[in-house]
């Protein structure tokens, strides 16, 4: 019977395994499961039942969904995992999981050279030095990856990439792996349901077309949850129409974190964000500026403020003393040139083109300048719309650089996220030190299946594992992949798991449908349908977040700053909006999708907020500021800040849980400066 | 820059099977219009919430009509630039116009095999249940890609 939006259709389905999202991680996870599956029936006959679930259409969907001009993470034949799982801890501050970064480490080049074989372009250079694109290199006869061939650095970890159709070659093999008929697009998973029996059990999870008055309702053992970070839960620098121009993809809107944190599951570092320092407007990347053109940022008057400003770093050691100083710490070091009035800041990119043009050929220059365009082309097409509306050519005109607002995420520079079971041969701590920590979580940092959260049954990769950033689309796929042998794992080891919902059909589509029963039962209550005191609209609660978090929590408004007091502040705010948020209405299904979103955005902001208040220092420096606690405190707070929901209560708590390093870090140091 | 639909361009996809630009957004932006009640223009496209556009151009690049362009952004970018794409089966052309009339011409490739033409598991192995515990993926024997790390940097093991 086809449902109306009065009265939705209520779809019911038992599963095996449900993932939930579309972008890398998951067609990591749907590429690697369903060989498992097959293996598993050829050996058992046992045949699992899985289905993919995207709030989009898989071709385009995720943080990959436009391109991408490199890949981040490749480790190559040259340097080992452990140097990644050192680069990655000192990027943020030294709180990391080594486990999870090593483990990522010695298996990213695996997907990587999968994208090659698939056909995705990668840059080679060749015998004399010359780099090709990959689509040349390839007609010259230059070896693959996988056969020794040589890829082009644009830094350490990255290797460039024509990548415009990146995220369609990758999910064209998850989709192949799957089949159509495992995979459910534009069908929105908004809630996650426990077992009754045993409330630290996942039991499956809810949702809704958004094309159709349907309700997606799946009973499943187990969930693999990468629905990506979080983003627009700050005001964003550009209110207008350039709103959606947020550097992380708009529609990443914290479900992970919101739905993983209401299942019960333990999160990490919640009080980590990226703020990254992009072209400004158009949020353009600037790796390829820095690391492949090697132009240098400075102020507005022409001075680099890494040279200029290079003794702040020694406030922060060790973490200042790296030979590459932390993301946070290079913007701690734009910011006072900034505060102190000096910007704008600009990429040089007239200076560092004329520099390279003058070893080239024209050929070559022109072929640069290809390279320049196709970097924003590939990836942020936004920047380039920027360029020619201002009438910007990088060879004769420099380009802002700007701080954006801040995002939540763990697969890029940033690593919030869910707390992960992870490998057992690296010499993870298996035992916990610190009092406080709930007693039903377990101890130590592997619980059985890698990539488990706390909640059996419960999975996630990419974005969702927190405490190990710098994985970004490459290690996205492979935590996928790592955490679909796990789910096929518990699968086995439970046959005859018998799940019971904790809340039953009808009180899981009522909730789900909430907000357009508000809008039916009171619209004709006024004359105008925005305004109406029995209602809010989805927007008017994001505006109403954005402001609370720009003004309160450390966003653009306050040059990052917050204090224990506007947290206090930010914290009735908040729940406030909490509770108005079950007065969120949607007019149609368009409506239905952003109020969802936008719930789930406020509660990441709330766990964003509660980490910062409960860390007592400021761990972040040039990402955020806590004035009343202005210092990296390494005698107390070197250790990770650990947190779990609890849904009927609706409150957060937060505890600390012991920082271990798996690799030797002192190898990244120079000696500390005097002090 | 959100995108916008060229009224005399758009056929609202009458031909396929579904709306390409509906389709593929993954923001849920682009809407048909069925019988002209919310933009005027009976079966044409349009986008619904162009403040939440990211200018990704997926459906500029997927419209079979080349009827979707961009205007950028009004609050942030002076008018008279455009970025325009034709995404082909190996490659993509861009025309980009600067506001001063400069025009550029780029192409890139996209891919190196043909579109559809994945074979996910031709050519790989079949896992056996018992090494479903190893550590790795399973294509870790053929890809050449697992880096095993030299394991005295393990310092707690």
């Amino acid at each position: 019977m086809a449902g109306t939006f009065e009265a939705p259709e209520v779809v019911y389905e038992e599963l095996d395994v449900l993932l939930v999202g579309g972008g890398m991680a998951c067609c990591g996870t749907a590429y690697e499961i369903m060989r498992w599956a097959e293996a598993l029936k050829a050996e058992t006959g046992k045949e699992l039942k899985i289905k993919l679930v995207d709030k989009a259409a898989m071709d385009r969907s995720g943080a990959v969904a436009q391109g991408l001009s490199a890949i981040n993470t490749y480790i190559g034949d040259k340097q080992d995992p452990a140097d990644y799982a050192r680069m990655v801890s000192n990027d943020l501050m030294g709180i990391t999981r080594d486990d999870l970064a090593y483990d990522v480490g010695r298996n990213v080049d695996d997907s990587v050279h999968l994208f090659e074989e698939w056909g995705l372009p990668i840059w080679k250079t060749d015998a004399e030095g010359v780099r090709h694109d990959g689509a040349e290199a390839q007609k010259e006869g230059l070896p693959a990856l996988k056969d020794g061939g040589q890829p082009v650095r644009s830094g350490k970890w990255q290797i460039m990439i024509n990548g415009e159709s990146y995220k369609w070659i990758v999910a064209e093999a998850a989709k192949k792996a799957l089949g159509l008929n495992r995979i459910e697009e534009r069908v929105f998973i908004v809630h996650l349901i426990n077992d009754k029996n045993d409330p630290t059990r996942i039991a499956g999870a809810a949702g809704f077309s958004v094309r159709e008055n349907k309700i997606y309702i799946y009973k499943a053992k187990a969930v693999m949850l990468a629905a990506g970070g979080c983003v627009n839960l700050f005001r964003p620098r550009s209110v207008g129409e350039g709103s959606g121009r947020a550097w992380y993809p708009v529609w990443n809107a914290g479900s992970t974190y919101a739905m993983a944190a209401e299942a019960g599951a333990e999160m990490t570092m919640m009080e980590n964000r990226f703020v990254p320092a992009r072209f400004k407007d158009g949020y353009g990347p600037v790796g390829a500026w820095f690391l492949l053109f090697k132009a240098k940022a400075t102020n507005a008057y022409g001075e680099d403020y890494m040279v200029k400003n290079k003794e702040m770093l020694n406030d922060y050691p060790p973490y200042g003393q790296a030979a590459v100083p932390a993301s946070c710490l290079r913007n701690h070091l734009m910011l006072k040139e900034m505060k102190e009035g000096r910007g704008p800041i600009y990429m040089d990119t007239v200076t560092a083109l004329a520099k390279l043009a003058e070893t080239l050929t024209p050929k070559e220059v022109k072929h640069l300048e290809a390279e320049a365009w196709e970097d924003f082309l590939d990836m942020c097409i936004g920047q380039c719309g920027i360029w020619v509306g201002e009438n910007i050519d990088p060879r004769e005109k420099n380009s802002e650089l700007m701080p954006t607002e801040p995002y939540l995420l763990g697969s890029h520079s940033g690593c919030c996220g869910i707390w992960v079971s992870g490998p057992t041969d690296v010499g993870a701590p298996t035992t916990e030190e610190y009092e406080g920590i709930p007693a039903h979580l377990p101890k130590g940092w592997n619980w059985g299946y890698r990539s488990m959260t706390t909640v059996k049954g419960l999975f996630t990769a990419g974005d969702g594992v927190g405490a190990s950033g710098h994985k970004f689309s490459s290690g996205s796929h492979t935590e996928g992949r790592l955490a679909a042998k796990s789910m096929v794992k518990y699968c086995i080891d439970n046959p005859d798991l018998k799940l019971e919902f904790d809340e039953t059909n009808e009180q899981i589509a009522e909730t789900i449908w909430r907000p357009v029963k508000t809008f039916l039962t009171h619209k004709d209550y006024t004359t105008a349908i925005d305004v109406n005191p029995n209602y809010i609209t989805p927007k008017m609660l994001q505006m109403r977040l954005q402001k609370i978090m720009d003004e309160y929590v450390a966003g653009v408004a306050t040059y990052y700053n917050t204090n224990d007091k506007m947290l206090a502040v930010a914290e009735e705010k908040l729940e406030m909006l909490k509770e108005d948020s079950l007065k969120l209405r949607a007019k149609d299904l368009h409506e239905l999708l952003r109020a969802w979103e936008n719930y789930h955005r406020i509660l990441t902001a709330e766990a964003h907020m509660k980490h910062i208040q409960f860390r007592e220092e400021s761990r972040y420096p040039g990402f955020y500021y806590r004035t009343d606690k202005n210092f990296v405190d390494e005698e107390n707070w070197h250790c990770f800040v650990n947190s779990v929901y609890d849904k009927h209560s609706k409150k957060w708590t937060c505890f600390k849980r012991k920082h271990v390093d798996l690799v030797d870090k002192s190898k990244l140091f120079k000696a500390a400066a005097p002090h | 820059m959100p995108t916008f639909v060229r009224t005399e361009k758009c056929d609202g996809c009458k031909g396929q099977d579904k709306t390409a630009c509906m389709y593929i957004c993954p923001h849920n932006l682009m809407k048909l219009d069925k019988d002209g009640s919310e933009t005027g223009h009976a079966m044409k496209a349009f986008n619904q919430e162009p403040e939440q556009c990211w200018e990704c151009y997926s459906c500029v690049k997927i419209c079979p009509q080349g009827a979707i362009e961009c205007r950028h952004y009004a609050d942030i970018v002076p008018l008279g630039g455009s970025v325009q794409p034709l995404r082909g089966s190996d490659s993509i052309m861009w025309t980009i116009k600067f506001r001063n009339g400069t025009l550029k011409r780029f192409k890139f490739p996209i891919r190196t095999t043909a579109e559809g033409s994945i074979d996910p598991y031709g050519n790989k192995p079949m896992p056996k249940m018992s090494e479903l515990t190893v550590d790795g993926v399973f294509t870790r024997a053929v890809m050449g890609g697992f880096r095993a790390g030299n394991p005295a940097e393990l310092i707690r093991k």
